[in-house]
Parts: C-alpha cells; structure tokens; sequence
C-alpha cells in the first residue's frame, strides 16, 4: 500500500529527511544518506573559501537530481538573518525549499518563535515552501500553518543532544491537532529506537543529523534509522494493542491435554 | 581594457585584473558558477543578471555554495 510522505505536493518514499553536517568526509556521508533511503537532505549555506581551492563541493556528493536538497537557515538569530539566508539559498540551485530556522538562544538553540513566525510570513509570499524548526507549542504551530508553512517541525528535544523523544504529551498533542501538513519531528533523536517511539506517535516524519554523523559507524546508523523510521510508521498504521495491567495468555485455554 | 579593481569579498580585500562582469571573476576566482549565490553590496544578484552587473572599486561581494548541514 501506498504510504509516502506528501510535502507541498511531492511525494517521499521515505519519511526520514537527513542533515548532512558533522560526516568525516564527504564518501562517508554519501554513502550514509544512500544506505538511509532518505529523499531530503538539509545543507547549510555558507560563504566559499576562496583561499582552500580544493574543488570538491558537496553537491559533488548529493546528487540534486536525486535528493530533494533542502537548505536550512542554521546560524540565523532573527527573521532578517534568515530571510536573506533563504533568499541566497535559493539562488544557488533556484530552489525555492527552504528548512527555516531562527534560533532565539545559543546554549539551548531553542526557536525563537516570534521571529519564525515573521519570516515564515514573509517567506511563503516569496514563493518559499517553508519548513519552519519549532518549539513543540500547538499555538505556535497553529500560526505557522496560517502563516503558510509547508510543514511543521517540532523539536524533540535540544539539537544535536541525543536526549531521545523528551515531549511525548505534546507530540500526541500536536499530531491528533495538525492535520493540514506534515508534522515532523526536528532534532532530538539519538538512537533508532528514539526515531520508532516517534513515529509511533504518528507523526509523519523525523529529521535528523547528529545521530547519524556522530555514530561510531554512521552507515551502520543510517541503516537502522532507516528501518526504525519504517517500522515506527508501520506500527503507527497497524495500530498498537491496549496497554493492561495483568497477563492475557495467547495460547487457547480449552482442549489442554490433561 | 579595464583597470584593476579592489573589492571585498566574504570579507577579505582583493584585487582583481581585468575583471567587471560577475562570469569573469567567478572564473577568476576558479569557482563553480552553477552552484553558487552572489550578493553584491547587501542586494543579492539573480543568474540572469549576473552578465549585466559591472563591478567598481569598493564594491563588496558575498558569494556562498551549500556545505554540509542539519541544524545549529
């Protein structure tokens, strides 16, 4: 059965979407976003080293073709920041997808989402597909929809931490109240079983970096995110069995043999 | 034949012989023009205007590609 992830009228296969910061080299990534099955790739937009004239670029390594290449506004502190980041972003691969992050604060990289908000409008006027990196907040949420974002990415826990899923009540919040695009969770996850508990919550993707990358083996990792993002999504579908307190023997407890 | 400019770009000063077209720096400079984004004294420059652009002294460029990235 059918079952992609639909962003701003494109089909996924995939409901994994892969940072690619942090690899040792640029094969090892390559290779890891292969082995991953993921179909969108956040990228960073950063000046050219004019000095270090070493060709390769990383879309040497991420076949535009192939991947849907999403850039992100990393390192943006306010709405105009990021604006003219997406703007820059999409003239290099006249793209108009853009992963819009605008961080309020530096130790925590928690959203500042009043500032997100503003550029998400400013955006979606411009013709981005805005993908906006969020505090799980159903109001806030709520706006960004109104405000035209294409998706609604709520973090699970603080980028890059590994912490596993830390806001479950308002993940299942969210997802039985967003239903207009696709929730999908931004940062926080660590291992596989973190990306499966997730999307057993149904949400309808994961996106994730450090927990791959920073994997002893990150082809290893990617395969089990790979897998775990799958089999989340499917245990999602068939729908999970009540929870009781006591025993429910699954052997029939007639015609025992006495 | 056009005189050498001194122009900024990603913050460092250089000069640049016989260049006042953005084509003609980017491959100065050795670049990959298909992959790149051009902001010119704070206004980003589309593709299609990058040949009607003429460079002067004390113009400051920004030219940025994608490099690896998830969050930060």
């Amino acid at each position: 059965m059918s079952d992609k992830l639909n962003v701003a009228g494109l089909d996924f296969n995939s409901r994994l979407i892969l940072g690619s910061g942090k690899y040792a080299t640029f094969e090892l990534m390559a290779t890891a976003l292969e082995v991953s099955g993921s179909e969108m790739i956040t990228v960073a937009v950063r000046r050219v080293n004019l000095t270090d004239k070493s060709k390769e670029s990383l879309l040497d390594y991420i076949d535009p073709k192939k991947y849907r290449i999403l850039p992100n506004t990393a390192g943006c502190y306010n709405a105009g920041d990021a604006i003219r980041t997406a703007m820059l972003a999409r003239e290099v691969l006249d793209n108009n997808w853009i992963k819009l992050e605008v961080i309020g604060d530096e130790k925590t990289l928690f959203p500042d989402n009043q500032g997100l908000l503003e550029a998400t409008t400013f955006l979606v006027k411009e013709g981005f597909v805005v993908m906006p990196y969020f505090n799980d907040d159903l109001i806030v949420a709520r706006r960004l929809i109104d405000a035209g974002a294409a998706a609604v990415m709520p973090l699970a826990a603080p980028i890059g931490s590994g912490l596993g899923i830390q806001n479950f009540t308002n993940l299942r919040i969210l997802r039985e109240q967003i239903s207009e695009v696709p929730l999908i969770v931004d940062a926080g996850v660590g291992t596989a079983s973190d990306a499966t508990v997730a999307m057993e919550l149904g949400v309808d993707g994961i996106l994730m970096n450090t927990a791959v990358a920073e994997a002893r083996d990150p082809i290893a990792m990617a395969e089990a995110m790979n897998l775990a993002v799958r089999a989340g999504r499917l245990a999602y579908r068939a729908g999970r069995i009540q929870r009781k307190l006591y025993a429910s023997a699954s052997s029939p407890v007639e015609g025992l043999s006495r | 034949m056009a005189l050498p400019l001194k122009i900024t770009i990603n913050g460092e000063e250089k000069i640049v012989e016989q260049c006042e077209t953005l084509p003609c720096l980017i491959k100065t400079l050795d670049l990959n023009g298909d992959r790149l984004a051009i902001e010119l004294n704070g206004q980003i420059i589309r593709r299609a205007n990058w040949d009607s652009v003429r460079l002067v002294d004390g113009d400051r460029l920004e030219i940025v590609h994608f490099v690896g990235g998830g969050s930060k």
